[in-house]
């Protein structure tokens, strides 16, 4: 690892400050993902950014209809919060299948989102259930947060500060994990609001993204059955030793049809 | 840059630079080698010890994320005359071969103890996630962690 200046802010404007008047500065988060790149030597920023001392950016809201993770709140807090798996079960169980204990003891949601992985779990969640991602500037509609392979729409020195998950009707997302990183190969998730479907799917493509064919399908015909006939085109989908392009076209209707059965019952 | 943080139980301060892990802190700065490091990219789980009482993996955590964190690690758990449960279980159930991966299979253990519930089988595979075996010894491992919950 090359050196680095550490700092450690106490406030979203302290942290954005540091970032601005450094050469290269990088936010460091749970640090799951930057720490073993910085490792590698694939990331060498010149300063460092621990924003695990920022007061603003931690806890977790429950509402009747909305559900609000501070974007340095841990994996297996959201996992086990009480509250969560009371209104909005499906996110405490997708954050209890990210990693594995150790991971999710130390990773945050915000840094996940952030590094906009194509294989993590949160994207399916934000786009599933169609949160809004705030940052210490705006709210970003979830739809618009994943741009493309480790790229969103945060602007250099932006932090994600809070994330705002609507509550559905139902909701339910299924992974086929990789059997030895746990990173979903495919996920879905499945969101009814009053009868309105959303389907957001990761690990398939270069970023999270709505299955709009499944939708329309689903909106017709709340049915596993219906997702029969559906093409899902594999056009820019991820293919690597894990999967090719097309058994991940094929992975997004299983798991589609897994989530749908457990949405059902 | 200077980092105080409790050690078993015990205030020490080391002075390290920033890209220093914890897991050579703990090794090379204190000496204290019984968590070990295993692949370096955490996924092995050898190099496990808890901060702040979760389970983590030392390879992984900066030094200065550890500045005035409380760090339990296998030498702080129990003595020789005085195991700790799980190292009793782990000795009576036989629940190491070559003994690599132990020290970080009995501090996840321990965590998974504490903070799970409902510890059948399938519920233990899935907390041990994080930890190898490359003896492929899971079998006792697991057998040992659920004599201890089983015991409560």
């Amino acid at each position: 690892m090359y050196p680095f200046n550490y700092h450690k802010p106490e406030t979203v404007a302290d942290a954005v400050a540091l970032f601005n008047d450094a050469d290269d500065a990088m936010y460091l988060s749970g640090g799951m993902t930057l720490i073993p790149t910085m490792k590698q030597r694939l990331a060498a920023p010149t300063d460092l950014i621990d924003l695990s001392g920022i007061a603003e950016m931690t806890g977790i809201d429950v509402a009747a209809d909305k559900v609000t993770v501070g974007a340095f709140t841990r994996h297996n807090d959201v996992a086990t919060s009480g509250a969560i798996g009371e209104t909005l079960p499906v996110l405490a169980q997708l954050a209890g299948l990210i990693g594995d204990n150790q991971v999710r003891n130390r990773g945050t949601i915000g840094g996940s989102l952030a590094n906009s992985d194509p294989a993590a779990d949160y994207p399916a969640a934000v786009i599933g259930l169609g949160a809004t991602v705030h940052t210490q500037e705006r709210a970003i509609a979830g739809d618009e947060f994943f741009q493309d392979l480790f790229e969103t729409a945060l602007q250099p020195g932006e932090i994600v500060t809070r994330i705002e998950f609507p509550v559905p009707t139902r909701a339910a997302y299924r992974k086929f994990p990789n059997p030895a990183s746990r990173y979903a190969v495919v996920g879905v998730l499945i969101a009814d609001f009053n009868g309105a479907i959303r389907v957001g799917v990761t690990g398939a493509g270069p970023c999270a993204f709505r299955a709009s064919g499944l939708e329309e399908v689903l909106n017709q015909n709340l049915d596993p059955e219906a997702l029969e006939g559906v093409e899902v085109p594999d056009a820019g989908f991820n293919s690597d030793l894990h999967a090719s392009a097309e058994y991940r076209a094929h992975l997004v209707k299983v798991m589609a049809r897994r989530a749908l059965n457990d949405l059902l019952s | 840059m200077k980092i105080t943080l409790q050690v078993n139980g015990e205030p020490r301060e080391v002075d390290v630079a920033e890209n220093t892990l914890l897991v050579d802190v703990l090794r090379v700065n204190l000496g204290l080698t019984g968590t070990h490091v295993g692949c370096d990219t955490s996924q092995c789980g050898a190099c496990t010890v808890h901060l702040d009482g979760r389970a983590v993996k030392a390879c992984t955590v900066l030094a200065p994320q550890a500045d005035g964190a409380n760090v339990l690690t296998i030498e702080g758990i129990g003595t020789p005359d005085e195991l700790h449960p799980m190292q009793a279980a782990f000795r009576e159930c036989h629940a190491l071969q070559c003994g690599f991966c132990t020290p970080g299979m009995i501090m996840q253990a321990i965590d998974l103890v504490e903070n799970g519930d409902q510890l059948d089988n399938a519920a233990i595979r899935e907390g041990l996630e994080g930890n190898l075996c490359r003896c492929t010894g899971y079998h006792n491992i697991v057998r040992a962690i659920q004599s201890v919950a089983d015991a409560g």
